[in-house]
């Protein structure tokens, strides 16, 4: 069972009162984009065994989006955090080199 | 002018462990703002009859003036429902020219109460929250799931629970409170 902790509520909320929005940190290209820029933002993901970054929102909670850091292998919870940035907090980035060292997800490593 | 009903016109089941009963009509106004902003607070205490609003996961009040807290950005007010027009012009009237929403919710929701020593357990059987005493107490509040269906609880007194959902999943919601009520069912884990 995934239990991650709501940064807007504080709730320890458990994986049924969430809903998962896919990868993290997508930049969008949109209209007037290159097909290659397209196609990226479309269809290229990560999909990592490890250490792995993902939206969530507590659909059925305070219905907020958040960010959390995972490792997709054991399961484990590094962080949850709001979803107003586009990078991981440097705090949690320290924290998953401790626990991770050589982690590499897109720029991040 | 039609006659207004509640989802279910006040069904009950005193026959349980704990009194499961469909508590009829009441004002509900949903209202999106800065929690922050000291006139926001103010307006919509005024309207509650409350003295400041509920912190983060709290219901001050009652059913006939209060407040719960929904989410970061979002509050329930509780008013008797044959003032809840007027109610909400005074928010309106109070708020005007702020960045706010503020909605009438009355006829689309439904509010339940569950009674008695071991409504904790009624409850804590179908959503995923601790409802030990110790980390669920009287004016603690959860937006959450029940069984299959979204909804938002709180403890009004030390026995007492009042449980708001959805209307359209109104009788769902009564018949999984009663079911998990039924007598000979009690847990005893609290």
């Amino acid at each position: 069972m995934l239990t991650l902790q709501c940064p807007y509520c504080g709730v320890m909320a458990e994986e049924t009162e969430l809903s998962a929005g896919g990868e993290a940190h997508l930049k969008r290209f949109g209209p007037g984009s290159s097909d290659a820029d397209f196609e990226t933002y479309m269809f290229m993901r990560e999909n990592p065994k490890g250490v792995h970054f993902e939206r969530w929102r507590h659909s059925n909670g305070c219905g907020k989006w958040f960010h959390a850091a995972r490792c997709t292998v054991t399961l484990e919870v590094f962080g949850t955090y709001t979803a107003q940035t586009s990078t991981p907090p440097a705090d949690l980035l320290d924290k998953i080199r401790a626990a991770r060292p050589g982690f590499k997800w897109r720029e991040f490593e | 002018m039609s006659e207004a009903i509640s989802a279910l016109a006040g069904a009950n089941n005193p026959n349980g462990f704990a009194a499961v009963a469909e508590l009829g009509l009441h004002g509900m106004i949903t209202v999106r703002g800065d929690q922050a902003d000291a006139g926001f607070a103010k307006a919509v205490c005024t309207v509650a009859g409350v003295e400041a609003l509920p912190e983060v996961r709290k219901c001050v009040g009652t059913l006939e003036g209060g407040v719960a807290w929904m989410s970061p950005d979002e509050l329930m007010v509780f008013v008797p429902y044959s003032l809840v027009v007027e109610k909400l012009e005074e928010l309106n009237a109070a708020l005007d020219g702020s960045h706010f929403l503020a909605v009438n919710v009355s006829d689309a929701r439904a509010v339940f109460g569950i009674t008695g020593p071991k409504a904790r357990e009624v409850i804590a059987k179908l959503a995923p929250v601790d409802l030990s005493p110790e980390a669920f107490g009287v004016g603690d509040l959860r937006r959450t799931r029940l069984a299959q269906i979204a909804a938002a609880f709180w403890m009004n007194s030390e026995d007492s629970f009042r449980l708001v959902c959805f209307r359209s999943v109104a009788e769902y919601a009564y018949n999984l409170l009663a079911m998990s009520a039924s007598a000979g069912s009690e847990v005893d884990y609290f």
